[in-house]
């Protein structure tokens, strides 16, 4: 090609070369691989077909939108609907249906069940563990002990406005702060954690002033916790003689709950989660063995 | 200009003048920013920049001392008098930070494996690590390779002596100082969580006057080339080195809250931001990963297996039609994202569009073999560069088929891409990178050889084990979780929750980690042998004459 | 083969290559970038959103140099496994003020865009303090430091000013205000909240971290995270309003 060299054939190939070279470097003037253009032409034939069937080309003030229409948006609300759709026979049912039929429905248990199993996996479980057992300050979903009662529709709207939630609907009612607030002196504090740990035939402290915590107990908790410490599920103050524990048993625990207060919080799955799958995931909890009548 | 009778006179010159009083004043004012750092962290980077400038100083002045009067001639004895100082320091350079990357990423690797190797600490904790390893195997490693060979390439197919005095020096001495900097920023927290980008603001401008003297170097010693054409080579490192000074610029504008602050707001924001990072972010793969190294594969296949390069025709379309497309694929990043249809439709035509550009490169790389495949047989280093496209051609395929937007909707967010880059990092890049050091550093150290082939061996085979293991676990792992996260049960439901994925994925990020061992041991074994070529064995007259065929 | 010969324009002059490569180069950018700018389809109108108020921004950058990013991602995309599990896909007005851009590219740890309001602060305090402490299999790292850390924002001023100067309609109410509105809305039931409300919509004011006496890094981060997601009411959007 290029005239200000001579021409140089490459021993091996046979194939000339383009007469430069660089630092010992040559270059074959061999045509583009056929293959290789063919491929490369049909690409280009294909993206052409794509962005006639396919939104592709910004224009002034719109853009190309494709011969069908076709966008994303479009698509995933018609994906959502046809999943309703299949799934509406059942939900359509449960949807309807006062929260005791489903239970004693096999068909719209089974199906309820393995709805609120798929919502609780990922919704759920980070609190209240993977099968539902609860972990510290999380309570046990599984066993009969319940904080704020464990019938259906208690579950229910428990679940649909949460506790201590920022929804007004949600179950409120908090533990004081006794010490933080200095509503106990430290000594008062002592001996109401020794008598709590009593009540569920915990070992207490030596020197422990029973008596006093008694008094403690009956003067400034008995209103949440009751008389004989039972709790009282309006207000979800749990039962403290039940050796269940939601925070742990332990005096460091208890005497730190005192002082500072209780109230753990679990959020309103109202507005996050349909009407559907939360009934759902309340015949999931209560047939996890706690449920009640 | 020149006298020829009297010696002439030792004078500064004004370009050391000027660079001494530029560092000075730099200096200065670092410490006055230190002083009124808002936090510590950045306070340190000033004291970083302080001291570095001030090294500046005295190392202008006693080069000055220790220099000879004269500019250093362009060429003794007809011969270029090439100027490889910069290229030995880049080649050391890209050995220490390749290994400082490679042990950065298994760590990242086993704190994935193991959480607790994150120690609660915050330096060491994933999200402060996993940039520090992109970015020290990208632009440490994978950059120190690239300055140097880029040097060495325009050098010696031009027949030039590197452009400027100082300025080649400033390159590679500036480029690792802003390694530094970035560096040691991701892991005091100071980030801008652009990926592939992170570095804060000063770092950016920093690299910005580095790069644009890198691009004046290097334009310069083509210019002067005594070579009448351009070699295919320095096509792609140009392009590279314009490319990303462009992406650099438009992908870090961005407004710092305060001249005594690290932290900075990108101009830029939501889809447009977002845009903007993949037209950054694909081209780093493209003109960082892509071009440039295409640009080391152009020089030093062909000059190791002493054949032509295929097709210089091939050279020309794949060139031009690779870097007309590459630009356009970003939007495949993006797919079913909130960015508009049409420009992820776009992004995926165009990814399409560019296999073939990419297989051209390979071709090229692979055909340049025609006539001498008997040297792989013998020649490890060469066995390692050719595999080394052979992955290059295996992830550019594996590229287009992600970019599809039905494949993309279950590899995107997964271990898939993952395997897709370790795919191109470390089989082409790492490969391509590891031959062009194995050729060179007997080039430049002027040795007769390696000090070994056999450990050459060793290193290929083990980290070749390395790669796979890391490469199909991630492959496994990646459609698995994309699988498990949209599996339904035959109700209609999701069937598993988003740990359960998490958990699945345990058994991989073990092999994966292994891989990585493997991959690293193999570096070690170059590091020691590299190490010995230059240690163990003689100096011998310089070897280009033998490399270079007489005309 | 004279076609071919053309070719050494470009490999005999560098400055006419370097031209050639910048224009190549230019073409694909400009049209791919530029009409995000100007068309509608773009810029959505969606109630709702606002700018960050100074407590969840400055969460929002210990979120950005922890490099959450790179675990988790903020954007749902329009698939049915996605909607499931996360909620309605994101929108692109969702991050109009986010600078840079989280939607990330990584799901190491699950989305993000729509965490506002799934968990209980105390949740949130656990979690990052000691992510297996609260779900047993995760990798995600621990993060002890933000509740210890006091958290700096004695500038925060000055982030605002930045934002404000690049479009992001902070008034100058909000920037005079900023510092004060840090401590308004890490307090619970503040004499000045509802100054807050009116400056943030619906922004929450309380002790996130479980300590009133400090404002910490972590206040600041779950303030962050308790907001994802929660500007756009979808009980009110209208699907059909932004098809594009
Ligand atoms: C942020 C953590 C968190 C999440 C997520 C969470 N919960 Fe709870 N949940 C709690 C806490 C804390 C309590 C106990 C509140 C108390 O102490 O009264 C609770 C209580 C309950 C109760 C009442 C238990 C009783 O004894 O009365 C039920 C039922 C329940 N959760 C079910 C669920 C379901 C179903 C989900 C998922 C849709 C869920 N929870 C998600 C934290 C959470
Ligand atoms: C205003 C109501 C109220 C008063 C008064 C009250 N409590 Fe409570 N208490 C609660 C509530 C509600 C909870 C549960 C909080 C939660 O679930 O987060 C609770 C929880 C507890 C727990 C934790 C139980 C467990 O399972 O871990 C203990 C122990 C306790 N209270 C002891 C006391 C003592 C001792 C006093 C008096 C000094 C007292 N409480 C006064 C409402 C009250
Ligand atoms: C090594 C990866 C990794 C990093 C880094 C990481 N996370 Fe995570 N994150 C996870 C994983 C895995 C999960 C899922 C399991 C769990 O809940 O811990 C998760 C879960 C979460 C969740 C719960 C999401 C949900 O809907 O259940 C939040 C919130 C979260 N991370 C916030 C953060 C923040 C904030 C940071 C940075 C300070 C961070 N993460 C850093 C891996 C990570
Ligand atoms: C010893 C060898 C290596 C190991 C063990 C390793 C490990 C890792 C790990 C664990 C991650 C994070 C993955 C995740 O978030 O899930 C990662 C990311 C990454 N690595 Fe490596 N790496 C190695 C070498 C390299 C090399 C040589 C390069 C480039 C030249 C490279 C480039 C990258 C890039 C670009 C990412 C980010 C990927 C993304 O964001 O999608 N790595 N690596
Ligand atoms: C034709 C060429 C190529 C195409 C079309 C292509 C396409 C893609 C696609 C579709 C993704 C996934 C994006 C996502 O879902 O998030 C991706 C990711 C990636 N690819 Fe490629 N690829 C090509 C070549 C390469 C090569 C040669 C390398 C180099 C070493 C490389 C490095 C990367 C990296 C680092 C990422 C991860 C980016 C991130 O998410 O952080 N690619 N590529
Ligand atoms: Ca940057
Ligand atoms: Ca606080
Ligand atoms: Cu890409």
């Amino acid at each position: 090609m290029s005239s200000d060299h001579k021409k140089h054939i490459d021993a091996v190939t046979g194939v000339a070369t383009t007469g430069h070279e660089w630092d010992g470097v040559r270059e074959l003037n061999m045509p583009l691989p056929r293959w290789w253009l063919w491929i490369f032409y049909a690409t280009i034939i294909w993206s052409i077909g794509y962005w006639i069937v396919y939104p592709a080309w910004p224009l002034v003030t719109t853009h190309t939108s494709g011969v069908f229409n076709w966008n994303a948006r479009q698509a995933i609300i018609d994906d959502m609907a046809t999943l309703k759709a299949q799934r509406a026979v059942m939900t359509d049912r449960i949807a309807a249906a006062p929260l005791e039929d489903i239970l004693s429905d096999s068909q719209m248990l089974s199906f309820a069940r393995a709805q609120g199993r798929a919502a609780f996996a990922d919704n759920c479980a980070p609190c209240h563990g993977a099968g539902g057992g609860g972990m510290r300050g999380y309570p046990n979903l599984v066993d009969d002990d319940w904080l704020w009662g464990g019938k259906l529709q208690d579950i229910a709207l428990t679940l649909r406005h949460g506790i201590r939630s920022t929804d007004d609907k949600g179950r409120m009612g908090v533990m004081p702060a006794f010490g933080r607030d200095k509503i106990l002196e430290r000594p008062d504090i002592l001996a109401v954690a020794d008598y709590v740990r009593s009540l569920s035939t915990l070992s207490v402290t030596k020197g422990a002033d029973l008596a006093r915590g008694k008094k403690v107990f009956a003067e400034n908790c008995a209103a949440c916790h009751g008389e004989n410490a039972k709790g009282n599920r309006e207000i979800g103050a749990p039962d403290l003689t039940d050796q269940i524990w939601l925070f742990g048993s332990g005096r460091d625990v208890i005497v730190e709950g005192i002082i500072n207060g209780r109230g753990s919080v679990m959020p309103a799955w109202g507005g996050r989660l349909d009407d559907t799958t939360i009934k759902s995931l309340a015949v999931y909890v209560h047939t996890l063995g706690g449920g009640q009548k | 200009m020149h006298q020829t009778n009297a010696l002439p006179a030792k004078a500064i010159t004004l370009s050391e003048a000027a660079a001494a009083l530029t560092f000075a004043i730099l200096s200065f004012s670092s410490l006055i920013v230190a002083a009124m750092a808002h936090t510590s962290e950045y306070a340190f980077h000033a004291y970083l920049f302080a001291a570095g400038s001030l090294a500046a100083v005295f190392a202008i002045i006693d080069r000055y001392y220790n220099r000879p009067a004269d500019k250093p001639a362009l060429m003794i004895d007809g011969k270029p008098n090439y100027n490889m100082g910069p290229v030995k320091f880049a080649t050391v350079a890209a050995v220490f930070w390749g290994i400082a990357g490679f042990t950065v990423g298994l760590w990242a690797a086993l704190e994935l494996a193991f959480p607790v190797l994150n120690f609660d600490l915050p330096w060491l904790s994933f999200g402060r690590i996993r940039p520090l390893h992109t970015s020290a195997v990208i632009f440490a490693f994978g950059g120190n390779v690239l300055i140097g060979t880029s040097f060495y390439v325009v050098q010696r197919t031009s027949r030039a002596r590197l452009a400027g005095d100082l300025a080649p020096w400033f390159v590679v001495l500036g480029y690792n100082f802003f390694i530094v900097i970035a560096g040691t920023g991701y892991l005091l927290g100071i980030t801008q969580s652009k990926e592939y980008a992170e570095p804060e603001w000063y770092a950016d401008l920093w690299l910005t006057i580095v790069w644009v003297v890198y691009f004046l170097v290097y334009l310069g010693t083509l210019m002067r080339r005594s070579e009448p054409h351009i070699y295919v080579a320095n096509w792609f490192y140009l392009a590279f080195i314009l490319t990303i000074a462009v992406l650099h610029l438009g992908n870090n504008a961005a407004i710092p809250v305060s001249l005594f602050s690290p932290k900075s707001y990108i101009v830029w924001s939501g889809v447009q931001d977002a845009m903007v990072q993949w037209w950054y972010g694909h081209n780093a793969v493209g003109f960082f990963l892509t071009a440039g190294f295409l640009g080391i594969m152009y020089y030093f296949i062909p000059k190791r297996a002493d054949r032509p390069v295929y097709s210089y025709r091939l050279s020309i379309v794949h060139f031009w039609s690779l870097i007309f497309l590459y630009i356009w694929a970003g939007p495949h990043h993006l797919h079913y994202t909130a960015l508009p249809d049409w420009a992820q439709t776009l992004g995926m035509t165009f990814s399409i569009m560019l296999w073939m550009p990419s297989w051209g490169g390979m071709i090229n790389g692979l055909m340049t073999l025609s006539g001498a495949w008997d040297k792989l047989r013998t020649d490890p280093v060469l066995r390692m560069m050719v595999v080394s496209v052979a992955f290059y051609g295996m992830s550019t395929f594996e590229g287009p088929l992600m970019s599809v937007k039905a494949v993309n909707s279950l590899s995107h967010y997964t271990d898939w891409t993952i395997g897709h880059v370790h795919s191109g990092a470390l089989g082409w890049v790492g490969y391509i990178s590891f031959g062009a050091i194995y050729c060179l550093v007997p080039w430049l150290w002027n040795r007769e050889r390696l000090y070994s082939n056999k450990l050459v061996e060793w290193h290929f085979w083990i980290s070749t084990i390395g790669i796979v293991l890391y490469i199909s676990a991630m492959w496994v792992s990646g459609i698995l979780q994309g699988l498990m996260w949209r599996a339904y049960t035959s109700l209609g439901f999701l069937e598993y929750s988003f740990i359960e994925t998490v958990e699945a994925m345990h058994p991989f990020y073990v092999i994966r980690a292994l891989g990585g061992a493997l991959f690293l041991a193999g570096a070690l074994l170059m590091v020691f042998n590299l190490w010995k070529t230059v240690n163990a064995q003689e100096a011998v007259s310089p070897v280009e004459s033998a490399l270079v065929p007489a005309e | 083969m004279s076609l071919w010969s053309k070719h050494a324009i470009f490999e005999k002059n560098s400055i006419i290559l370097v031209i050639g490569v910048l224009i190549v180069i230019s073409i694909g950018g400009l049209v791919e970038i530029v009409p995000l700018f100007y068309l509608k389809s773009t810029i959505e109108k969606v109630q709702g959103m606002r700018p960050y108020s100074p407590l969840e921004l400055a969460g929002r950058n210990i979120y950005v140099r922890e490099g959450c990013y790179n675990c988790h991602s903020q954007m749902i995309r329009p698939l049915r496994d996605e909607v499931e599990r996360y909620g309605h896909y994101s929108l692109a007005a969702e991050s109009m003020y986010d600078r840079p851009f989280q939607w990330g590219s990584k799901r190491t740890g699950p989305d993000l865009a729509r965490v506002g309001g799934k968990y209980s602060d105390e949740w949130h305090r656990d979690h990052l303090n000691r992510p297996s402490s609260v779900v047993p299999g995760t990798v995600m790292p621990a993060y002890p430091w933000l509740a210890r850390t006091d958290l700096d924002f004695a500038h925060i001023q000055d982030d605002l000013k930045v934002q404000a100067k690049l479009g992001v309609p902070y008034s100058a109410e909000m920037i005079a205000n900023a510092m004060n509105d840090v401590k308004i809305q890490a307090t619970t039931d503040h004499a000045d909240v509802t100054e807050l409300e009116k400056r943030y919509l619906k922004a929450q004011a309380r002790d996130y971290d479980g300590n009133p006496q400090r404002i910490t890094e972590a206040d600041a981060l779950i303030a962050y995270l308790q907001m994802l997601g929660t500007q756009v009411d979808f009980k009110l959007y209208d699907n059909k309003a932004n098809i594009r």
